[in-house]
């Protein structure tokens, strides 16, 4: 009994505050995505169960009980064995490969009867805690190659193997893990690659290959220019060119790529991205429909239950991957501010629990649980208001999905636990 | 270090949550356009469309009517027909036909309702009705159809049909946005002309639908539906007995006939022969039979009262009298010999009056008379003179509507043409080139007048009233109100005093009573005042016209009958004219034998148009009647340009070479 005071006490309350808003007004959105007003639904009405909503309903409970076993089990299990609970699920995603069902042309669902499991969703909390693991390892510094590639193996392991179930989505959350080595001292050049990199790519998308070339150059020239005059000697100069060609040779590249090895949906998906009125009967169709729900809810929206576009299937996937259309359609300008200050909210706070952490693994994985919802809600969201590519990743405890709401709880929650003894934990810094 | 790096990862989160805000201002709260996007995916408007007004005549019977018919459609995903033989049987149609109407249905939507059987009737609709339980996904949807009920006056009443692209881009060029694609709408006739009061104001509903169109309940409970209003109905002037039996006696031959109230100018009768019975234009069946209608090469699909071609003839000698009664050239008394015209006469005793002119229909008289119009002037140069003098003549010739448009309550109606100084010296090919000799045929009626029956039935009104006239119209009042266009009520002047009548009407009283008109027109107890004339053609016999009112004093009816090949004069027209005006005099026809013959008597071996279907009959040899001799210009000048008899379709145009008969073979 001791026991359970002393994690009551510890817990951080307002991080569970938070997390209990943000799955109930999940549930009340995905309720209102699946409400048909000729036959409304309500707890104790047949067939409610077999409702998403209802479904939704039971996955909540069950991951009460599981939120109780994580707080329950001993806060050394998670440091101890995260290389093993690693190593399960690596061989889960092969085994998933081998025996898995079939769901929308990806392999990755384990069917028990009537219920299925994606072990990639859980991959990534494994994933973290592995990452945390090997990094709190003494003598481990980013700042070195080889611990630079022992990390990269980590992270990039189960992409792969999530790649080849056809998951592509998902696999793309693993590079969320980014933002967590470049806190734990990863070389910034690195960062500064990626963004260059993401930067080219969205402007390769949006302007022909030789008038980037020809910005490329001039941009170049102009920097050598304004460089002081001491500074302005031949290696400086080769250095700035030789970054203008290799990023000139880059973007040249994806353009290559994206007209002549893409499928045509893929690149569909990314016409859609420049041009928002491409195909809006097909591939820009959920895009242009989600939009329409938003940008139809106005400043305070059409009300809980009166929105006409998710309720009418107008929208696809309304009530997973595009669940943030109901709450822009129904509570409008209002809900949205609402929801994003929810999660801004709640990452924060977790990337201040993480950061207050004494104990290494503990806060590697604090800013592994931050880096991974902070790239769903980001990709997610971008993706609902026409700002991204079409890439289906849930949004953390909102979207319809046991998997998805068992793994992001699982993940915060051992956090919790984590942060909860945080005064035990001894550093070993 | 740890901290920077700290910073920026908060900073990032932070940065990534305002894109996400100013996005989102952006298009919920700035961009007006997804609002309508959503109303248009979501949100189905249901036109519902009123009952089209309905058409009575002057004596409150009803002409045109709305008649219930229903539509079948089907929703393939619902629909099941366990014994398709038995439904085939059910709504008469093969087997083939249910198979390519359920595939057509099927390719449009699964689940939302597609058009299966269109218009059937009431009594189908009966017989149907109770089986069709056994065939869910089935179901009706009401409209209405024109119906009519007689045929008489197809022309006047006009049409309805869908609406043209052509209207639907005349509309959005005014900005307006009423009709849409597959709309009906009057096409011709008073359904054309009064369209706006009869449609009535359309209804909407909103429903709200889902993706695959299905109706899910009423948009924010029905508050912003629009309830249909009517369509008001009119109340024409015409008197339906009348119309039928002018109808009846225009059987068999081609032409008009136009009576007027002359006190009201509201027309009694408007016959356009030949005509065809308008319930076959509505429904089904339209497209069938508009097809041989506009094929047929006597035009019923013209109405001739306001958009045939005619030259007026001998009837234009009662202008010709009064303008120059009203100019001072001639008096009550004047008096021409033959001597010295160009024109022939036909044996009778010398005109010594008017009276005498117009009772005779003199040639020569009218020609005096119009030189001494044309040359009233001081000018000395005969050219000038002319201009001058044809200037003073066209204005007011104008006035009896002559070249004008009367502005009748019809679509189509033709200006006709009267002749001004600007248009000789085109054809002359300058000024002062062309004087009185060259236009004198303009005396009698013929050269390059053109009229239409209805505007030679309101000259007839004009000498019924003695000097003016209410512009002709077909709708006495429209809606409950019976509001009416204030320009039906209004008197024109035409500008003749009203002294100058009395010898041009006792003219044609005698015309009728010792003079040009066959005795067959007398009528011993009503005094009709008429005038014939003649209308020459290029090919083909004259048409016969004539034109009356009467009785005498307080006039009650002015008529004009135009028969087309019909030949010389009053011949035909005067007998008919005659017949229509006892009828509404007396309200009955104690000539039975008389209206008997005319029925049957046919002029159609004389139409031109029908000769090239027969058998290729060279024209025959026109009566000489007429004949201008001009007198030779000193330079050679053009010939005036004979015009032809026209209708605004030129298939009326008398056509001598075989377009027709091939197309018809």
């Amino acid at each position: 009994m001791a026991r359970e005071e002393q994690i009551s006490k510890n817990l951080d309350w307002v991080t569970v505050l938070l997390y209990i808003l943000c799955v109930s007004i999940g549930w009340a959105n995905i309720y209102a995505a699946i409400y048909n007003p000729e036959n409304p639904l309500w707890i104790g009405d047949a067939g409610f169960f077999e409702s998403n909503a209802g479904k939704q309903l039971i996955f909540l409970g069950s991951t009460v009980l599981l939120i109780i076993a994580i707080l329950v089990i001993d806060y050394r299990f998670y440091d101890t064995f995260a290389f093993f609970i690693y190593a399960f699920f690596i061989f889960l995603l092969l085994a998933v490969l081998l025996l898995g069902s079939e769901v929308k042309g990806s392999h990755s669902w384990f069917k028990i009867g009537s219920f299925s499991l994606q072990p990639a969703e859980f991959a990534k909390t494994a994933t973290a805690l592995a990452l945390a693991k090997y990094i709190s390892t003494p003598l481990v510094n980013l700042s070195r190659f080889k611990d630079q590639f022992n990390a990269g193996l980590i992270i990039i392991i189960p992409p792969i193997l999530i790649l080849a179930s056809n998951e592509t989505g998902v696999a793309l959350v693993f590079a969320a893990f980014l933002i967590l080595l470049y806190r734990e001292g990863f070389p910034g050049v690195y960062v500064a690659i990626c963004l260059s990199v993401i930067i080219l790519f969205v402007i390769s998308l949006f302007f022909p290959v030789w008038q980037i070339w020809i910005g490329l150059v001039v941009l170049a020239g102009l920097i050598v220019w304004l460089l002081p005059r001491y500074e302005r000697k031949l290696r400086n100069i080769a250095l700035i060119f030789g970054v203008v060609v290799a990023m000139g040779l880059f973007v040249t590249t994806v353009s290559w790529v994206i007209n002549n090895v893409l499928k045509p949906h893929q690149r569909n998906r990314i016409i859609v991205l420049v041009d928002p009125t491409f195909d809006r009967k097909k591939t820009g169709y959920n895009v242009w429909q989600a939009k329409i729900a938003i940008g139809s809810g106005g400043l305070t929206g059409k009300g809980y239950l009166q929105g006409t576009q998710t309720k009418f299937d107008f929208v696809p996937e309304q009530d997973t991957d595009f669940i943030f259309c109901t709450v822009g359609e129904e509570h409008g300008f209002v809900g949205t501010f609402f929801v994003v200050a929810l999660f801004v909210g709640l990452l924060l706070r977790i990337l201040h629990l993480a950061d207050r952490q004494k104990n290494r693994f503990a806060r590697v994985y604090g800013y592994g649980v931050a880096s991974i919802i902070f790239f769903h809600f980001m990709v997610n969201l971008a993706m609902t208001i026409g700002l991204m590519p079409v890439i289906g990743i849930p949004l953390p405890f909102f979207s319809y999905g046991g998997s998805s709401l068992w793994s992001f709880s699982i993940l915060l929650f051992i956090f919790l636990k984590l942060d909860s003894h945080r005064s035990q934990m001894l550093s070993r810094w | 270090m740890d901290e920077i790096r700290k910073m920026l990862i908060r900073a990032f989160v932070i940065l990534i949550g305002i894109i996400f805000l100013a996005r989102l201002l952006y298009i919920q709260v700035l961009d007006d356009s997804y609002k309508m996007a959503a109303d248009n995916n979501a949100i189905r408007k249901i036109v519902q469309v009123p009952f089209r007004g309905q058409v009575y005549d002057r004596k409150n019977k009803l002409i045109v009517f709305n008649t219930p018919i229903y539509d079948l459609y089907v929703t393939p995903k619902k629909a099941r027909v366990a014994d398709t033989l038995r439904f085939c049987s059910l709504f008469d149609i093969t087997r083939a036909e249910f198979d390519s109407l359920t595939k057509i249905a099927r390719t449009y939507s699964r689940v939302r309702p597609s058009l299966f059987i269109r218009q059937l009737s009431q009594q189908d609709y009966a017989r149907v009705q109770d089986v069709m339980v056994d065939y869910p996904g089935f179901h009706f949807q009401t409209s209405a159809l024109r119906s009519y009920e007689s045929k008489s006056m197809a022309n006047a009443l006009g049409y309805i049909g869908e609406i043209s692209p052509k209207r639907l881009e005349d509309q959005e060029a005014k900005g307006e946005d009423y009709y849409r694609q597959g709309d009906y709408v009057g096409v011709t006739g008073l359904e054309r002309y009064y369209e706006e009061e009869l449609r009535g104001q359309r209804g909407i509903k909103y429903m709200m639908v889902n993706s695959n169109g299905m109706e899910k309940g009423a948009f924010k409970d029905g508050k912003l539906d629009e309830m249909p209003i009517a369509g008001k109905n009119l109340y024409t002037s015409i008197d339906v007995e009348l119309q039928q039996f002018a109808d009846s006696l225009m059987q068999h031959k081609v032409g008009s006939v136009v009576a007027i109230e002359p006190s009201t100018g509201e027309i009694l009768t408007m016959v356009s022969a030949p005509t065809y019975d308008p319930n076959l234009l509505s429904g089904r069946n339209f497209s069938k039979y508009y097809k041989t209608l506009a094929l047929n090469p006597l035009n019923p699909l013209v109405n001739r009262p306001p958009s045939a071609y005619y030259r007026p003839g001998s009837t234009f000698k009662l202008i010709q009298a009064l303008v120059g009664l009203q100019m001072g050239v001639i008096g009550p008394g004047s008096g021409f010999g033959h001597a010295g015209a160009p024109v022939k006469c036909h044996g009778h005793p010398l005109a010594g009056t008017v009276h005498a002119g117009v009772q005779w229909s003199c040639n020569p008289y009218f020609y005096q008379v119009f030189k001494r119009i044309i040359y009233n002037n001081p000018e000395p140069n005969v050219f000038k003179k002319s201009a001058i003098g044809l200037q003073r003549w066209n204005e007011m010739v104008a006035k009896f509507g002559i070249g004008q448009e009367l502005e009748v309550d019809l679509p189509n109606e033709k200006k006709g043409k009267l002749p001004s100084v600007e248009y000789y010296n085109k054809v002359y090919k300058g000024e002062n080139r062309w004087k009185f000799s060259n236009v004198a045929s303009l005396s009698i009626g013929e050269g390059e007048l053109v009229v239409s029956p209805v505007k030679m039935a309101n000259v007839a009104a004009i000498m019924a009233n003695r000097g003016w006239y209410i512009r002709p119209h077909m709708v006495k009042g429209v809606g409950k109100l019976g509001e009416i266009d204030p320009k039906y009520k209004e008197h024109v002047s035409v500008g003749i005093d009203e002294r100058h009548f009395d010898p041009v009407i006792w003219g044609m009283m005698d015309a009728v009573n010792r003079g040009t008109v066959s005795a067959e027109a007398r009528i011993p107890d009503i005094q009709i005042c008429g005038k014939t004339g003649t209308s020459q053609n290029r090919v083909g016999k004259d048409h016969s016209i004539f034109i009356a009112f009467a009785p005498k004093d307080n006039p009650r009816i002015a008529i004009a009958v135009f028969v087309e090949n019909a030949g010389f004069g009053g011949f035909a027209a005067a007998p008919i004219a005659s017949l229509v005006i006892e009828k509404f005099i007396k309200g009955k026809v104690e000539r039975k034998a008389m209206s008997e013959k005319w029925m049957n008597k046919s002029f159609m071996m004389n139409i031109p148009a029908l000769w090239n279907i027969n058998k290729p009959v060279p024209p025959p040899v026109k009566p000489d009647t007429l004949k201008i001799t001009q007198t030779q210009p000193k330079t050679p000048l053009p010939q005036p340009i004979p015009i032809p008899v026209k209708t605004s379709k030129d298939i009326l145009t008398v056509n001598s070479d075989n377009k027709n008969s091939k197309r018809l073979k």
